[in-house]
Formats: C-alpha cells, sequence, structure tokens
C-alpha cells in the first residue's frame, strides 16, 4: 500500500512537472516577447497555447546528428544526466499538506536539504561531460565555465542555508503549533531538524514568520546563487551565445538538444521549489485558515495549488530578471562568489548565531 | 533489504574494478565516471546502514566536488599518452595481491576484535543532531585538528601553484 501511493505520488509529480516544464518554455517566449515589445508565439492553438506539442514535436523528428567526431558514449548520456538531478530534487519537497491521510511529499527525508545539496551537485555532470564528449572548443570552454561556476555558488548556496536551520533548530517548534494531537503533530511525526516540513511548519503561522522577512540576507544569497546554478542570465557564461556559439550544447541537435533544454527550466522549477519552501512559507498561506494542514480534501488541494502558484511567482522572477539585465563578465562572476557572498554567508551565519545566543540569555 | 545489500556492494566492487582496471578504455574520464557510480553506490550501502548523513555527505563532497575537480584537472591536462598505455598485466596481478594482502589483515583483525559480536543490531543508531553535538562537545580537538591539516594543505597549494610567492 505504501509502496503504491508513493508510486502514484511520482508520477503524479513527474507528470506535473513535465507539463509546467512544456508550458515555461511558452511562458518564457511569451513574456520574452512582451518585455521587447512583440507578439511571440501566438499561431498553435489560442494564444499559442498548443505550441509546446507542436515544438515537442519537431525535437522528436529532427534528424537527430552525431558529429563522427565527438566521444560517444559520453555524448549519449549527458543529457539524461543532466536531466535526472532536476527531477529528484523534487523527492523531498513538500507540495501540499495532506490529502486524505496521505501527506504530500514523495520521502520525507531527515536529511531533507543536504539531500538537495547532494542532487543538485550531481547536475554538474551532465554539462562537464556534454563539454568534453563534444571534442571541440567552444563547448569545452563553456562545460569548464559552468563547472566552476557551479562548484563556487554551491559554497554560497550551502552556507546560505545554514541559518535558516539554526532557527528552525530552536526547541518547542511543535509546542507553538498547538502541541500534540494536533494536525501538526500528525504533519511532523518523525522528523528532525534538516527536514523540509520542519520548515514549512516555522513559517506558516504568520507572514512575518517566512524566512524571507527573518533571513533577507540568506535569501538575497540564496536566490543569486540558484541564478547561478541553474544558468540563467545574467549568469549564463556557460552558453554566452557572443562568445561560445551555444557552450557545451553547440553539437547537439533534436531531442537530445531538448532534453538541454528541458532541463535548464526544470531545475528552474526545482530552485523555484525549494526558494519557496524555505523562504516563502511553502504550501502555507497565514490567513483564512490556510496555515495548518489540511483535514479536508479541499483544503488539500487549495494547498496544493498554493505551492504551485507561489512557485509560479518565483519563475516569473526568474523570466523577468531574465529579459531585463545583461551578462556578467566570467571575472565578476567569480569575485561576486568567492569576495562577495562567501564571506557574507559567514557573517550571517556569526550574526544569527549571536543573536540567538542573546536571545536564550547568555547561556551556552 | 538483504536484496538491496548485494546490488550495491556488487555495485561498488565493479565499478571500483572498472576505475582501475577497465579492458574496454583507458580513457581516465571513464574511470572518474566510474569512481564516481562506485562513491553513489558506496552511499548506497550507508542508507541500508540507516547512516544518512554521512550518505549524504559522501555525495556531496566525493562525488558533487573533489570528484568534479579531478575531471577538471584530467580534461585540462593532455593525457592521451596514458589513453594509449596498454594494460599492465603484471601490474594488475601485483595489485591483486596487494589489495589481498590487505583484505587478509583486515578480516583478521575484525575477528579479533570483541566489538563486532557485541553490536547486536548491524544498523547504526543516532540523528544528524546527535553526530554534530558529538562532534563539536566531546570530540572538537580532533575535528579542529583535522581542519587545521586542510588549512595547512591549502597554503601548500597556493605556495606551489604561485610560483613568484616564493
Amino acid at each position: 500500500m505504501d509502496l503504491v501511493s508513493t508510486m502514484v505520488k511520482i508520477s503524479g509529480v513527474v507528470g506535473v512537472l513535465l507539463l509546467v516544464v512544456a508550458y515555461m518554455v511558452l511562458a518564457e517566449r511569451r513574456i520574452s516577447a512582451w518585455a521587447q515589445d512583440r507578439m511571440g508565439p501566438n499561431r498553435v492553438g489560442p494564444w499559442g497555447l498548443i505550441q509546446p506539442i507542436a515544438d515537442g514535436l519537431k525535437f522528436l523528428l529532427k534528424e537527430d546528428f552525431t558529429p563522427n567526431y565527438v566521444k560517444q558514449p559520453f555524448f549519449w548520456i549527458a543529457p539524461a544526466i543532466t536531466i535526472v538531478p532536476a527531477l529528484m530534487v523534487f523527492a523531498v519537497l513538500p507540495f501540499g499538506s495532506f490529502l486524505g491521510s496521505q501527506k504530500m511529499v514523495i520521502a520525507d527525508l531527515n536529511i531533507g536539504v543536504l539531500y538537495t545539496f547532494g542532487i543538485v551537485s550531481l547536475g554538474v555532470y551532465g554539462i562537464v561531460l556534454a563539454g568534453y564528449a563534444a571534442n571541440s572548443k567552444y563547448p569545452f570552454l563553456g562545460g569548464i565555465r559552468s563547472s566552476a561556476q557551479i562548484i563556487s555558488y554551491e559554497i554560497a548556496m550551502g552556507m546560505s542555508v545554514v541559518p535558516i536551520f539554526m532557527l528552525i533548530g530552536e526547541p518547542g517548534l511543535l509546542k507553538s503549533l498547538g502541541g500534540e494531537g494536533g494536525a501538526w503533530a500528525k504533519f511532523l511525526a518523525g522528523t528532525e531538524g534538516l527536514n523540509f516540513s520542519r520548515v514549512v511548519a516555522y513559517q506558516a503561522e504568520s507572514l512575518f514568520n517566512w524566512l524571507i522577512f527573518k533571513q533577507p540576507l540568506a535569501f538575497l544569497i540564496f536566490l543569486v546563487a540558484a541564478f547561478a546554478e541553474t544558468n540563467r542570465l545574467p549568469f549564463d557564461l556557460p552558453e554566452a551565445e557572443t562568445e561560445l556559439v551555444a557552450g557545451y550544447h553547440t553539437e547537439y541537435s533534436s531531442m537530445k538538444f531538448a532534453l538541454f533544454f528541458l532541463a535548464e527550466y526544470a531545475n528552474m522549477i526545482a530552485a523555484s521549489g525549494l526558494l519557496v519552501t524555505l523562504f516563502l512559507g511553502g504550501w502555507s498561506l497565514p490567513f483564512l485558515g490556510l496555515d495548518d494542514p489540511a483535514t479536508s480534501v479541499l483544503g488539500g488541494v487549495l494547498h496544493i495549488l498554493i505551492f504551485m502558484a507561489k512557485v509560479f511567482a518565483v519563475m516569473f522572477l526568474f523570466i523577468w530578471v531574465r529579459w531585463t539585465l545583461p551578462r556578467f563578465r566570467y571575472d565578476q562572476l567569480m569575485q561576486l562568489g568567492w569576495k562577495r557572498f562567501v564571506p557574507l554567508a559567514l557573517a550571517n551565519i556569526v550574526i544569527t548565531a549571536f543573536v540567538l545566543w542573546t536571545v536564550a540569555g547568555g547561556q551556552a | 533489504m538483504d536484496i538491496f545489500f548485494y546490488l550495491f556492494a556488487a555495485l561498488t566492487l565493479i565499478c571500483g574494478l572498472l576505475v582501475v582496471a577497465n579492458p574496454f578504455s583507458r580513457n581516465p574520464v571513464t574511470s572518474a565516471m566510474f569512481l564516481v557510480l562506485t562513491i553513489l553506490s558506496m552511499a548506497g550501502l550507508f542508507v541500508l546502514l540507516n547512516a544518512f548523513f554521512l550518505a549524504a555527505v559522501q555525495v556531496i563532497v566525493y562525488a558533487g566536488a573533489v570528484i568534479v575537480l579531478y575531471l577538471f584537472v584530467i580534461m585540462l591536462l593532455d593525457l592521451g599518452a596514458d589513453e594509449r598505455r596498454r594494460l599492465n598485466k603484471a601490474m594488475v596481478g601485483l595489485s591483486f595481491l596487494g589489495v589481498g594482502l590487505l583484505a587478509f589483515v583486515l578480516v583478521s583483525s575484525i575477528g579479533q576484535s570483541e566489538a563486532v559480536g557485541a553490536l547486536s543490531s548491524p544498523r547504526l543508531q543516532g540523528t544528524t543532531e546527535k553526530l554534530g553535538k558529538a562532534l563539536f562537545s566531546d570530540y572538537v580537538l580532533p575535528f579542529e585538528v583535522v581542519s587545521v591539516v586542510l588549512l595547512v594543505a591549502m597554503v601548500g597549494i597556493i605556495l606551489l601553484s604561485k610560483r613568484d610567492l616564493k
């Protein structure tokens, strides 16, 4: 029974995710057109709504061209390695409270945030291998740039979330949420410090508990690092068209190229999901009785919709920034990561620790 | 659960073998990628022992950072000569002998220690929280000493790579 419900959840999440990815591509094209005072794709179906299907068909039917100087096995597995981590991040994110008696998270791991960073750090292999397999200069430079960028920003990203878990780890979280026997006790059963459900629980009660307000610096660092990790403008150096043709996926065509393309959007959705869960209250809203885990099916569905709405809002921010800001230079990118964000994140940890220590009355 | 143990153990051993003695390819990048698979299978073994924290750290530190840097170095250096060099059969035999001797020492020392019999459950107990508390209270000195060792390594690298500092 457990296995069946998990399988249902996995298929549901992956299905919705791939659908959202397809429509995010359309949304990006429409929003970019809007930003540049153009029309954008509006021919296929009303408002261009069937465009993603047309794009998908095009990718499937195009010739799958493999240049004969590429390193075959790596050339084939690189696109697959790129898209898998993006999908796996969603395994630990709570995308809703309860639907019936089922908790709306695929695997409620107690090392949730560590799992996420582990998976995210594996994403770099797809890009490195793609750059290596292409066996030509521009893709190789793109791959090298990307791996350096992702490793650098992972450090700032990892350190930016440490203060969050220092706050969550404070004792008495459950007591402030109605104690034993309530809906929260059921939701948090068996969870420990690094669990994402606890992050949501911490933020649920009031708007000012949202960690974007309690840890604005952490939010800023995480947001910028998320842009760098997903290779989005203003940090899309790995595929900077003006310098590198198309970076690591220059030699790819048809469905293999589509996988890289979809992975970028899946990564964006995963980053948005993380931002929403860590800083924007997750599936909860602090009014209309939506702050507690749902007891009815309607409430459960509402919580899932709230989560999706918040994710879409952050996605809009990603797209908006892409069509607004110019690209950074590579040395500026590295300076920002290592010389600004790493010290700031460290300072944030120390300050949070000091504040917590003062609030606790100077006790160790 | 036993099936998973055998699966991950077999994967660890096979991928580990392919890192050092791959009969199909002498490409160092292939070796590095098999090293990633070895480490991921070992993380699987840690999960089976309920050591989730160790599994996650294994993936983040080794698969996510260390081997990416290996790949960097391998790709930037031209290792064409190594790729063309054939597998030295004598070296393979010698390495098996060495590993066999090491395994003999380990197995016989495990058999002699009393702790194994005393452990009733093979599953590890304790959470990330307890591990953190232990690291920062009882074991804080060894922990700090390790970080000093890492610092020394870092300073050494900077000194070696910056010739003009000498």
